[in-house]
């Protein structure tokens, strides 16, 4: 089966559809787009028997044989989890979008391609068993991600959002991408499968801590874990579509399985549990606790994102502990796996009902700030159902699905206590303990979300538009995922060995050898045990504590703005790039003289370089061939119209003067039997005298006033330089024949290797197409660059606003 | 005003001609002898140079209505099309491939897929040249 080209099936579908959205502009593209996923899904969800039983599933397709890179799609429990997350969410996305976006103002087709090749690289990414190619994909999407965010691109925040997003997540993916290296040096493979076994003795290799700390900056980066969640919140200035799938269902949760898939590979290290759970911890304390502070309804969405996907890293930390014990009956570790997967399945489904429902709100009221919402209860029943049930899900309360993998997660944080191994009978107790303040807040921001836009006085002067419910098509798919968070609580087991036992199979192999083995059973009600009070005191004292919020939400406005990390980000960004225009300024001067100075000054400096340090300068004048009588005519005239160039007054002589040296080059070329050289020169000639001519009009009055006498020596000394530079090179090329001449090797296969006659011929479209393939690459964007410069250049007005 | 121009726009009408032909010749021959795509989408340009300046650019433009972007694009992919052929028939990316076929008129005629590569350069060597100098000259 070859399954790996379905990675790039959306990516084939982009292709059309700018082609649909301009034939079918009265259907909306993305009931065309919604085929994809839906196709995907069918197909993937077919294949689960099979990781089921525990099984998986090998394709691949050679891409670069001689590198020995080539995409293997791996299907085991973790990347069919993740890819029916994918699809799946992506469908019901694609559904929502189709109400959300107005297809007559909004461009679709950028919409639906981006949204697609993003599709394609997510699938890439957690399928790819070659390292290279995730880190391809891994790439991919945040370029995608990039052009969605960015979206509107007219809006400034938008711009601004989306580049903050690329600039971090690329950061951590080149981090990322020299981690894979170091990895792919140890263990001497690019497969993630045949690094597993290896672990034993790669931990004693000195790169081996640096592969670790560098792969998790790329998966933190990528799952906006502390300090580097603050590209997530403004990354919410895309489309409410793109933010339900990339920021809560799919691209944020790439650094979720980064993590997962390698953990073991690495779990036999203690740093790398400690890393991964306590920034997990933190990441999940911090973003709970800044999320009271958002007043924007994606805000409050985007840290508590920030938070959830904390909480699941913690948990994958969690797991890798399970490494380190040798008895597995008599700990909890086990459910750590378990919990993470679990819970990264039901913020899935609940997050993404949840942005939906802002996206709604937003949509049908025109303003996302919770302090004009209110009371919109009674004017959006569907709405206000479905929040409920997704912000419960996240509070962890009964009887929605959260309740469950947050009851796991209070699990894992505790049995962390019991651990003895790397000082955590010292520092464990914090586990627990902030695993419960961070849960606390997330109930009272989910009640905060809920609550602040439901309930309370309707304030309808406040509201840009007067707030009604959703139309129904777009309700279907947060409806769908709001009965999903139901469904799951009532049948979590079913839900454990379908999806979740064989992904933790897949995590904690050292654990399990099939799903089956994974003995985890949940249970909503699992006795009067320590989790239990623990989730009891966090209703309590959210409870009280969301009571009295209005007394003291106040005081976060105690946490300046100008001391944020995100203000840190952008005085790092304000002053690179003030820096690099001031730098800039200096040297790009305007002139195309002091370009030219530079290029030619540089091209001295590097060849008498190489020619002095290298020794490489050799003379021998034996064996040179007679200058007859033609030379010396068209030297002359060469000469003389070099100098004509230097010393005239006038515009059009200087012209005149320049295609007379290019014609007798060309008498050179004629004289010396290099006809197709002659040919095209000849003809090169002609045109650009013809072009000069064109321009002529354009171009400004020579003047001579402004050259001192300073600037003259100047210019001298670097067209000397440059002409000693080219002579000493040809003297000693002609007097150093330490390898016979590579004509000789063109004569004798030109005919027999590419069936040609004319060696320059065959060498530009033969030997050396791919040189010839890109230089007329270069010529076409040349073509597109004048078109740009002249046909579209910036009247006066548009170009001061560009340099305000 | 114009001046009057007929000697040179007599002449014109039958020298474009006579380059049009030679740069085909040489863009079939360039396997063998001098020539090629580059020389030949060279020697068309200056053609087309030579009556936009005895005649002027609206004229030409009428004569030849061709969109040289376009044409540039089409060359772009043609070239790009020939290389990845390669791929269909795996073997390493930009083999070529020739043999020789009994074509009836031109006889025993050997067919070699650089041709279509050098066509791709022979249309965009054209359309960059000429879309570099309409839109200079059309340039007020």
């Amino acid at each position: 089966m070859s399954f790996v080209f379905l990675i790039f099936l959306p990516l084939l579908a982009a292709l059309f559809i700018p082609l649909l959205f301009k034939k079918f502009g009265r259907i909306h593209t993305g009931w065309f787009v919604l085929t994809v996923p839906v196709v995907l899904f069918i197909y993937y969800a077919s294949l689960l028997p099979t990781t089921i039983a525990g099984g998986n599933l090998v394709s691949e397709f050679q891409w670069i044989p001689s590198l020995d890179i080539a995409f293997v799609a791996y299907i085991d429990g973790l990347s069919l989890l993740f890819t029916l997350l994918i699809t799946g969410i992506g469908a019901l996305v694609v559904l929502y979008s189709i109400f959300y976006l107005d297809k007559h103002r909004e461009q679709l087709h950028n919409f639906y391609v981006y949204l697609l090749m993003f599709m394609t690289a997510m699938l890439g990414i957690v399928q790819s068993d070659h390292l290279i190619t995730l880190y391809l994909f891994w790439e991919l999407t945040s370029i995608s991600s990039f052009l969605l965010i960015g979206y509107w691109y007219t809006r400034d925040r938008s711009r601004f959002g989306a580049l903050k997003s690329m600039m971090i997540t690329v950061f951590g993916g080149l981090m990322m991408l020299g981690g894979f290296v170091l990895l792919s040096i140890m263990g001497n493979t690019y497969s993630i499968r045949e690094l597993i076994p290896q672990a034993q003795e790669m931990i004693t290799h000195d790169f081996f801590i640096w592969a670790l700390v560098l792969v998790l900056l790329g998966a933190f980066t990528k799952s906006a874990q502390f300090p580097f969640y603050i590209w997530l919140p403004d990354a919410m200035e895309a489309p409410t579509p793109v933010s339900a799938y990339l920021h809560s269902a799919t691209m944020v949760k790439a650094g979720l399985y980064l993590v997962a898939r390698l953990t073991p590979v690495f779990a036999i290290s203690g740093t790398w549990m400690w890393l991964v759970a306590g920034v997990g911890l933190f990441t999940m304390f911090w973003g709970s606790f800044f999320a009271l502070k958002q007043k924007d309804l994606k805000g409050i969405l985007a840290f508590s994102t920030v938070s959830q996907l904390g909480l699941i890293m913690s948990l994958l930390g969690a797991s890798a502990a399970g490494y380190h014990i040798d008895n597995i009956a008599e700990t909890t570790f086990k459910y750590a796996g378990f919990a993470a997967i679990f819970h990264l399945i039901n913020h899935a489904v609940f997050k993404g009902s949840l942005f939906m429902i802002a996206g709604i709100v937003d949509h049908e009221t025109g303003t996302r700030d919770i302090r004009k919402l209110g009371g919109l209860m009674s004017l959006m029943p569907i709405s206000f159902t479905v929040a409920m049930i997704g912000a419960f899900s996240m509070a962890g309360l009964p009887p929605f699905g959260g309740f469950l993998s947050k009851e796991m997660f209070l699990t894992a944080m505790l049995s962390l206590t019991e651990f003895d191994l790397f000082s955590m009978d010292v520092w464990g107790v914090l586990f627990p303990v902030v695993a419960w303040l961070g849960s606390v807040f997330t109930f009272i921001y989910c009640f905060y979300f809920v609550f602040h836009t439901f309930a309370g006085k309707h304030k309808p002067e406040q509201l840009p538009k007067p707030a009604h419910e959703a139309p129904i098509g777009m309700l279907i798919s947060p409806v769908f995922l709001a009965l999903l968070v139901i469904v799951i609580f009532f049948i979590p087991n079913h839900v454990g060995d379908w999806l979740v036992k064989p992904a933790v199979m897949a995590i904690q192999p050292f654990l399990y050898n099939s799903p089956a083995e994974v003995d985890v059973h949940v249970s909503a009600w699992h006795g009067f045990n320590t989790e239990l009070f623990m989730t009891i005191g966090i209703f309590a004292i959210g409870g009280l504590m969301f009571w009295t919020l209005r007394r003291w939400q106040k005081s976060y406005d105690r946490f300046p703005d100008s001391i944020s990390l995100n203000a840190l980000y952008d005085n790092l960004m304000f002053l690179s790039d003030g820096g690099a225009n001031r730098f800039s300024m200096l040297y790009m001067t305007g002139f195309i003289r002091s370009y030219l100075v530079y290029m030619f000054s540089f091209v001295i400096f590097i060849l008498l370089g190489t020619l002095y340090l290298t020794e490489a300068f050799a003379l021998d004048l034996t064996n040179l061939a007679p200058i007859g009588f033609y030379e010396i005519v068209i030297l002359v005239a060469l000469v003389g119209s070099t100098l004509t160039i230097l010393v005239s007054k006038s515009r059009l002589t200087s012209i005149i003067a320049l295609g007379a040296v290019g014609y007798s080059v060309a008498l050179f070329f004629v004289i010396f039997r290099a006809p197709d050289l002659a040919l095209t020169q000849l003809v090169i000639e002609t045109i650009s005298v013809a072009l000069f001519l064109l321009a002529f009009y354009h171009l400004p009055q020579l003047s001579r006033k402004e050259e001192r006498i300073g600037f003259r020596l100047g210019n001298a000394l670097v067209a000397v330089g440059v002409g000693v530079t080219m002579t000493l090179i040809a003297l000693s090329s002609h007097s150093q024949k330490a390898l016979p001449s590579i004509s000789e090797f063109y004569k004798e296969t030109v005919y027999s290797e590419a069936g040609g006659g004319n060696i320059v011929n065959v060498i530009l479209v033969d030997y050396r197409g791919f040189d010839t393939l890109f230089e007329i690459v270069v010529l076409g964007i040349t073509a597109i660059g004048i078109i740009t410069m002249i046909k579209l250049r910036l009247s006066k007005k548009e170009g001061q606003h560009e340099n305000k | 005003m114009r001046t009057n121009d007929v000697m040179l726009q007599t002449a014109t009408k039958v020298v474009t001609f006579i380059i049009l032909m030679f740069s085909v010749h040489i863009f079939f021959t360039g396997h063998y002898t001098p020539g090629g795509g580059f020389v030949g989408g060279l020697l068309t340009t200056s053609a087309i140079v030579l009556l936009m300046l005895a005649f002027d650019i609206e004229t030409v433009k009428k004569i030849l209505p061709i969109n040289y972007l376009t044409m540039t694009a089409v060359g772009l992919l043609l070239a790009l099309a020939t290389a990845s052929a390669s791929i269909v028939f795996d073997v390493p990316f930009f083999t070529h491939a020739y043999d020789y076929f009994d074509l009836p008129l031109f006889g025993n005629t050997s067919l070699h897929s650089a041709l279509l590569f050098d066509t791709g350069v022979y249309l965009v060597v054209v359309g960059v040249t000429m879309t570099i100098i309409q839109t200079i000259g059309e340039d007020e």
